[in-house]
């Protein structure tokens, strides 16, 4: 197994949430102060490093016109990092495709990064949350088509090199595809796609790509890497190769449970700094029209268990990995064992007010004491 | 992409009454039928209601995406009814349909109502003509669409089925309307097109579009006048439904 260190580089010096409506799309940018943010930037940029020295490897994405994600541009962390670091693989989950209006561009700042990294990229592919919406001025409708779409066209501009294609598609057109660099990585860099949805999970197995879930817990993970395994079944014929599955959850290692759980208690800023009002999630078209009349019936939907913001709550779900490293590493064996294996585990060990030193040190904790058992869990079972 | 014709055999048509052929494009919130003002309509026109692919959860062909395709649309349906001297009435997007119909031919068409249209950019780029429908909430919405809010329909106490519309509908109109939001950025200059008697019908108290929007609308459309009705917003045909009719009998008997 592999294991990727996640941070959303998230701003959370942030006034009483009483005195705005959300944390997100509207939250005026008066309450960045871009002396703290580039204090915050470093931060996350030496934990990284860290974690190249570590061993580990490195997931980063983007969020926009938001206080939890101060990364709009996940190309530009990644460039830094090709540069500075030595080993890691880095994983971009990801480029939003569904919001990106020219997939080119995508092409060209990705293979660059693997150049620079000397092929150490992993692109990853997502929609994108809903809260993207109006940053990007994205119809909500047709999202799943750009995506594939732009997917098609960046896969073929990565793998053509023999001079300019033509691409005139429903939703991009370009005569002249001819992409420089090409990437280091033949015949390109490694693609994941995120999901929440077995259905989705098919599609992404069919194609061959990572499939990766976030905070599902034990049986939404269960149920998406179900679906992939089916597709991947019928397309392939052979069993899925662990390196297919991801999945992120929470994590911190201290040296004993409590140090662990003190931690782990600092992550859950994520889930508690979300203010949002229910409206900006669910914009129409993003969910099927069965799953948004059961919102409109429903109101203001209440709090699921799988987001209630308590440190043996998340470890109970399967969304939080947290504890000294022999509890930890018992938590992961007993979620690879119930979601029936996978190759990569991402975690997000730095949120909210978590200072550096206490990132790195658990950091530390997961790569020498938990990292070397669960490289074992890959010889146990080879295919999922 | 296969000939847009063949929409026309899964389109949704509801047809009733006697009289003039009235063709009736609804807006946003789906189809009008039930409403009071619908069924008194029928005593004096022929109402021709389409459902716009999409809306109340009725078929929506892939590539029919755009409000242009379903001006084409309903041109089409014009010609294989063979309805001739039509009144042509579209509420909010409808009515913004009506006016893309409007610009291309009113070969089929006798007069135009728009009621609350939607469909042209009328201020500098830093005003948003067009309330966002897409980003309030429920109560503030409510707010811009209604006089009286307190008549606004309760989404959450409707029936499992209308919810199963509703969420139909809005996402059909974030389909069509997306971006540029709700409006075609060219309409504005082909309006000196239209050659057809017009009247626009607005809400005094419409906060989706201001009756000082119906008002620019009017100055574009050659001959055009413009109707404020008080105490409604966004839909007088449902908040004032007598006062509606009236103006619509008033004007298509106008010679």
């Amino acid at each position: 197994m592999r294991a990727w260190y996640f941070s959303e580089t998230a701003y959370p010096d942030l006034p009483d949430p009483e005195t705005y409506d959300s944390v997100r799309v509207t939250l005026p940018s008066k309450h960045y102060d871009p002396r703290k943010g580039a204090d915050i930037y470093h931060q996350r940029l030496d934990e990284w490093c860290a974690a190249d020295e570590f061993g580990l490897d490195i997931m980063m994405n983007e969020h926009h016109q938001t206080a939890t994600c101060t990364v709009p541009a996940v190309p530009l962390m990644a460039s830094i990092l090709a540069r500075q670091t030595r080993n890691a693989r880095l994983l971009l989950l990801g480029n939003p495709l569904a919001n990106r209006r020219q997939p080119i561009r995508v092409a060209e700042e990705m293979a660059m990064i693997d150049v620079i990294s000397r092929g150490r990229l992993e692109c990853g592919f997502v929609r994108g949350v809903p809260f993207e919406l109006p940053s990007g001025n994205s119809n909500p409708m047709r999202m799943k088509e750009r995506l594939w779409e732009a997917h098609d066209l960046i896969v073929k501009a990565w793998t053509s090199h023999e001079g300019p294609f033509n691409w005139e598609g429903k939703f991009f057109h370009h005569r002249q595809v001819n992409v420089w660099p090409r990437p280091w990585q033949d015949p390109h860099p490694p693609i994941w796609i995120t999901t929440g949805n077995p259905d989705n999970a098919t599609e992404i197995a069919e194609k061959g790509h990572v499939g990766a879930t976030f905070i599902t817990g034990f049986d939404g993970c269960k149920a998406v890497f179900d679906g992939y395994r089916r597709g991947w079944a019928q397309a392939h014929k052979t069993p899925v190769p662990l390196d297919r599955l991801a999945y992120l959850g929470f994590c911190y290692v201290g040296d004993t449970d409590e140090a662990g759980y003190a931690g782990a208690e600092k992550l859950l800023w994520y889930l508690t700094a979300n203010k949002s009002p229910p409206h900006f999630r669910n914009f129409p078209g993003y969910m099927t029209p069965e799953a948004r009349a059961s919102v409109l019936k429903a109101g203001v939907p209440k709090l699921e268990d799988h987001r209630i913001p308590d440190v043996q709550t998340q470890i109970r779900v399967g969304n939080m990995f947290a504890g000294n490293p022999d509890t930890v590493f018992e938590q992961i064996k007993k979620f690879y064992d119930h979601v029936g294996g996978f190759g990569n585990l991402m975690f997000m060990g730095q949120a909210g007010h978590m200072k550096s030193a206490e990132t790195i040190k658990g950091l530390k904790l997961f790569a020498d004491e938990v990292m070397p058992r669960l490289k074992e869990l890959k010889t146990s079972s080879a295919t999922a | 992409m296969p000939g847009a014709l063949s929409w026309l055999d899964d389109l949704t048509i509801t047809r009733k009454g006697d009289g003039p052929p009235l063709l009736l494009l609804h807006g946003g919130s789906g189809p009008l039928e039930g409403m009071p003002f619908w069924s008194d309509l029928t005593r004096d026109f022929d109402v021709i209601a389409p459902t716009h692919p999409g809306f109340a959860a009725t078929p929506s062909p892939y590539d029919c995406d755009t409000v242009d395709d379903l001006a084409y649309l309903y041109l089409d349906l014009m010609d294989r009814l063979d309805i001739r001297d039509a009144v042509l009435m579209g509420f909010s997007i409808g009515g913004w349909i009506a006016a893309e119909i409007a610009v291309k031919s009113t070969a089929r068409l006798s007069r135009m109502i728009l009621v609350d249209a939607v469909g042209i950019k009328v201020g500098d780029r830093e005003t948003r003509d067009i309330a966002d429908v897409f980003i309030h909430s429920p109560a503030v919405l409510a707010e811009k669409l209604y006089h009286d809010p307190s008549k606004a329909p309760d989404l959450s106490a409707m029936s499992q089925e209308e919810q199963h519309k509703a969420a139909y509908n809005q996402q059909s109109l974030a389909l069509y309307g997306w971006e540029p939001y709700l409006h075609n950025p060219k309409l504005k200059g082909r309006l000196h097109r239209v050659d057809i008697p017009t009247l626009l019908i607005w809400g005094g108290s419409d906060g989706i579009v201001t009756p000082a929007y119906g008002a620019a609308y009017c100055d574009f459309i050659p001959g055009a006048r413009m109707v404020v009705i008080d105490e409604a917003g966004h839909s007088p045909q449902f908040e004032q439904p007598e006062k509606f009719v009236d103006q619509v009998r008033g004007f298509a008997r106008e010679s």
